[in-house]
């Protein structure tokens, strides 16, 4: 059993170093929650809205700032958002989970999202892995905002063998009819079906604050393995949201309908290269 | 369900959820800026005094000023209804008559038509309001909707300038929504919505239609995206047809200058930053 936060913070856009500030005092915080895992949102180093910023803010994924945090965390575990400078020089948008001073894990999202109000794909590069990676907690991935909106990717991580899917984003609220914005409507959904279908810990940790008029809602949640929401952080609000996580959880739900075990990967395998060829005639 | 009962239903909104969001909008764009207040022209309509009131809940009585303009020919009612609203708010006002500026630039062009004079007075007031904003350490507030701004019934330059505005993209139906529910005066939702650029001019007198009805149409247009096919089985095709040639020609209103490039690099062409950069 382990404690998870997620620092639904304001990142300032544009400004790695007076986030890494920002990060360093989410961080106290934390260990004073007795938090184990501390996740920050998407680009929570950088801000979202960055377009020309993006080389003027990007970093290695070994850079001071990552290795600052990673030190500060002593004891505890984080997931941290930036853009990422790869060594070809694409720029892509990752969060690294690091764990006892160092990078473990690096994802790099893959869907970037260039439709609408969004224009991810014209200053940044696609990442082009999907995979599940070992932690002192247990299997985890790291998928971020537009990822979750492709159910494949949830998928991949939990045939992958992750336990545990941290999802972190930079949603902008949307929708006002309903009895909550639209967007975190969606969020809620995602979660739950992730959950209960791939029977894992699904979470997902959105950031505050406004951008360029947009608001990101917070609103962050963790559904358990059944499918329920058991932690919400509130709306609109920076907020420290924790939650006890455990792997018996997993268990108990896989025992309950062994939805996992069953999966056909081979049959998935055959039929998805059968529609890539038909796709591609 | 019609396609004008489906677009009733979308223009619905959940007003304590708007009402959190623009509110925190208003108090974030305005402490990220260094700032701690607003100034905004109250008109005594719909649109200025919801400004008004997001303000007021978002920075207190201290954090909003209100500029009260009047002309020589304005509606008496106009500035007695922003005299209510700041005093239902306990914020301070500003009353500036804009008669002898507009009269003393007009004694020399006396041939002048009404629409001139109404655009020069709505940008008199934007220069009263910048000054203010200047003189308090404030930023503009604005109180133009998404209605006027997509029909482009606005003054360019004039009552869209600002620096923040938390209601652009509430149609006039949603506002009224809004204000009902915040507290504005159900005399201030209910008059018929005016410029009081010249007497007796009403905007749905002006525009040929009612908010209510273009509301719908501008809802299925823009944030759905219905074709026209389907907009004909259940609007006028005329209507239709004026809407969206008002919105098109008027799409200038809605951008920045238009800027001759040459460089390597131009200005939100190919130089792209974000307002909020380092924010």
């Amino acid at each position: 059993m382990f404690r998870l936060g997620l620092a639904q913070m304001t990142p300032v856009l544009g400004d790695p170093e007076a986030n890494l500030q920002i990060h360093l005092d989410w961080i106290k915080r934390a260990r004073q929650e007795k938090v184990d895992l501390l996740l920050f949102a998407e680009l929570s180093l950088t801000g979202y809205h960055l377009r020309d910023l993006v080389p003027d803010v990007a970093m290695r994924s070994d850079a001071e700032p990552l290795r600052r945090l990673a030190e500060a965390a002593g004891e505890m575990s984080l997931v941290v958002g930036f853009v990422e400078e790869s060594s070809s020089f694409q720029f892509h948008i990752s969060a690294a989970y690091l764990e006892a001073g160092q990078a473990r894990h690096i994802h790099r999202k893959v869907y970037l999202p260039t439709y609408g109000m969004f224009d991810e794909e014209r200053y940044l590069d696609p990442g082009d892995k999907v995979r599940a990676f070992d932690t002192r907690f247990g299997r985890c991935a790291i998928l971020i905002c537009e990822d979750l909106w492709h159910p494949s990717t949830a998928y991949l991580a939990a045939m992958d063998g992750a336990l545990y899917l941290l999802g972190v984003g930079n949603s902008p609220g949307r929708g006002v009819h309903g009895e909550t914005l639209a967007t975190a409507e969606i969020y809620r959904l995602v979660c739950r079906v992730y959950a209960q279908f791939f029977q894992v810990w699904c979470v997902f940790l959105n950031r505050v604050g406004f951008e360029e008029g947009v608001n990101f809602w917070g609103g962050s949640i963790v559904a358990n393995p059944m499918g329920e929401i058991c932690a919400q952080a509130p709306l609109l609000e920076e907020a420290l949201l924790t939650a006890q996580l455990d792997d018996s959880e997993v268990r108990r739900a896989r025992i309950f309908a062994p939805l996992l075990g069953s999966e056909r990967l081979e049959l998935t395998l055959r039929e998805l290269d059968r529609i890539a060829r038909e796709r591609a005639e | 369900m019609s396609l004008r009962e489906h677009a009733d239903e979308c223009l619905r909104i959940n007003c304590e959820l708007v009402r959190s969001i623009l509110t925190a909008f208003i108090r974030n764009e305005v402490t990220k800026f260094g700032l701690e207040r607003v100034v905004v022209g109250l008109s005594g309509g719909v649109d200025s005094s919801l400004s008004t009131f997001l303000a007021r809940e978002a920075l207190g009585p201290d954090g909003v000023i209100a500029v009260v303009m009047p002309y020589k020919i304005s509606s008496p009612e106009s500035a007695a209804h922003a005299r209510e609203v700041t005093e239902l708010l306990g914020i301070s006002l500003v009353e500036v008559d804009i008669t002898p500026q507009v009269d003393a630039y007009f004694e020399r062009f006396p041939d002048a038509d009404r629409v001139r004079r109404g655009n020069k007075m709505a940008r008199e007031r934007m220069t009263i309001l910048y000054d203010q904003s200047a003189a308090k350490g404030a930023f503009v507030l604005g109180t133009s909707n998404k209605t006027e701004f997509l029909l482009g019934y606005t003054t360019l330059w004039g009552d869209m300038a600002c620096a923040v505005n938390p209601i652009g993209d509430l149609y006039k139906t949603q506002v009224r929504q809004l204000a009902a529910r915040m507290g504005v005066p159900d005399h201030i939702i209910k008059k018929a919505p005016s410029a009081d650029l010249w007497a007796a001019q009403t905007d749905e007198g002006e525009l040929g239609f009612t908010y209510e009805e273009v509301d719908r149409l501008l809802y299925l247009m823009v944030d759905e995206r219905r074709p026209a096919g389907e907009l004909a089985e259940e609007f006028d095709p005329q209507f239709v047809e004026k809407v969206r040639r008002r919105m098109r020609d008027t799409q200038f209103k809605r951008r920045m200058p238009t800027i001759a490039k040459v460089s390597p690099r131009s200005i939100d062409r190919d130089f792209r930053y974000s307002r909020d950069w380092g924010r």
